[in-house]
């Protein structure tokens, strides 16, 4: 699970362009949106896509996103319960 | 008779080169446009982490704005921009990831005018803007629009110019439109400045 949580971090900075973001920088339990790493409702659609395309994991209803996406950790363990 | 507008200052970027009002302020020899950019961002000490999320043509824009801006207080500056290319550069990446995964955050960049929203948020503007395409720069067009605006008292100031990006060739003419300035605001001086590097 510590291995999933790294390579979000790494795939999050990355696919959203956070230069100025470093992975140790990332809480596993920080929020992504708001107060936290202040990502946007754009990022969201990119977090959705990124579930699609490297875990084969299709978000039946985008309501979802917002418990999913809550921080790195409710990320994981999503991935780790759904990924194809 | 009408006291004619000026042109406050103006910014060129252009083949690794930014400069304000004909000096040369920053300079880069990188040929990638997107590590260009960045060491100008930290040049500037730009610190605005959405930059980074912009298409090529709005961190050229942006930039270019951020040296005239940087220390406007007037809050009622209306944008008028042009270019050729419109969003082609980020269109064209749109196309290529279609039959794939296309970006959300690439395909809101495929409109020109996205750009003057960057800098609208950047700088804090509620002001009038608009975004013209031509094949070329279209110097007439720019100084009608803009002493439309001063005249109506729309706008205090205007940042008007040229901004293009297309297949990693980029040109960026930004001048301010005020009432006071350094250069008499004329499609003569303005095509001037424009070939003034």
């Amino acid at each position: 699970m510590s291995d999933l949580k790294l390579e979000l971090k790494e795939k999050i900075i990355e696919q959203l362009n956070l230069e100025d973001v470093a992975v140790a920088e990332i809480g596993d339990t920080d929020q992504l949106f708001g107060e936290g790493l202040g990502l946007d409702s754009i990022d969201a659609l990119e977090l959705i896509v990124m579930l699609d395309k490297d875990y084969g994991i299709k978000l039946a209803d985008p309501k979802e996103g917002r418990a999913i996406f809550e921080s790195i950790e409710t990320m994981a363990n999503y991935i780790s319960a759904n990924r194809a | 008779m009408k006291k004619a507008y000026q042109i406050h200052s103006f910014c060129h970027i252009k083949n690794g080169q930014i400069s304000l009002n004909g000096k040369t302020i920053f300079e880069h020899s990188a040929e990638d446009f997107q590590i260009f950019t960045k060491h100008a961002y930290t040049h500037f000490e730009i610190d605005y982490g959405k930059f980074f999320k912009m298409d090529h043509l709005s961190k050229l824009a942006f930039i270019a704005s951020d040296v005239l801006l940087k220390e406007e207080k007037e809050k009622n500056t209306a944008l008028v921009l042009s270019n050729r290319a419109g969003s082609l550069d980020t269109d064209r990446k749109h196309q290529a990831a279609m039959n794939t995964y296309p970006s959300p955050a690439v395909f809101v960049y495929t409109l020109p005018n996205i750009c003057l929203g960057e800098i609208s948020i950047r700088h804090q503007l509620y002001s009038e803007n608009a975004f013209f395409v031509s094949d070329s720069f279209n110097a007439d067009t720019l100084f009608h629009y803009a002493n439309a605006l001063l005249d109506d008292k729309n706008s205090e100031k205007i940042l008007c110019g040229w901004v293009d990006m297309d297949e990693g060739k980029y040109h960026a003419f930004l001048y301010v439109v005020a009432k006071s300035g350094i250069f008499t605001h004329t499609t003569k001086e303005i095509n001037r400045l424009y070939q003034t590097q």
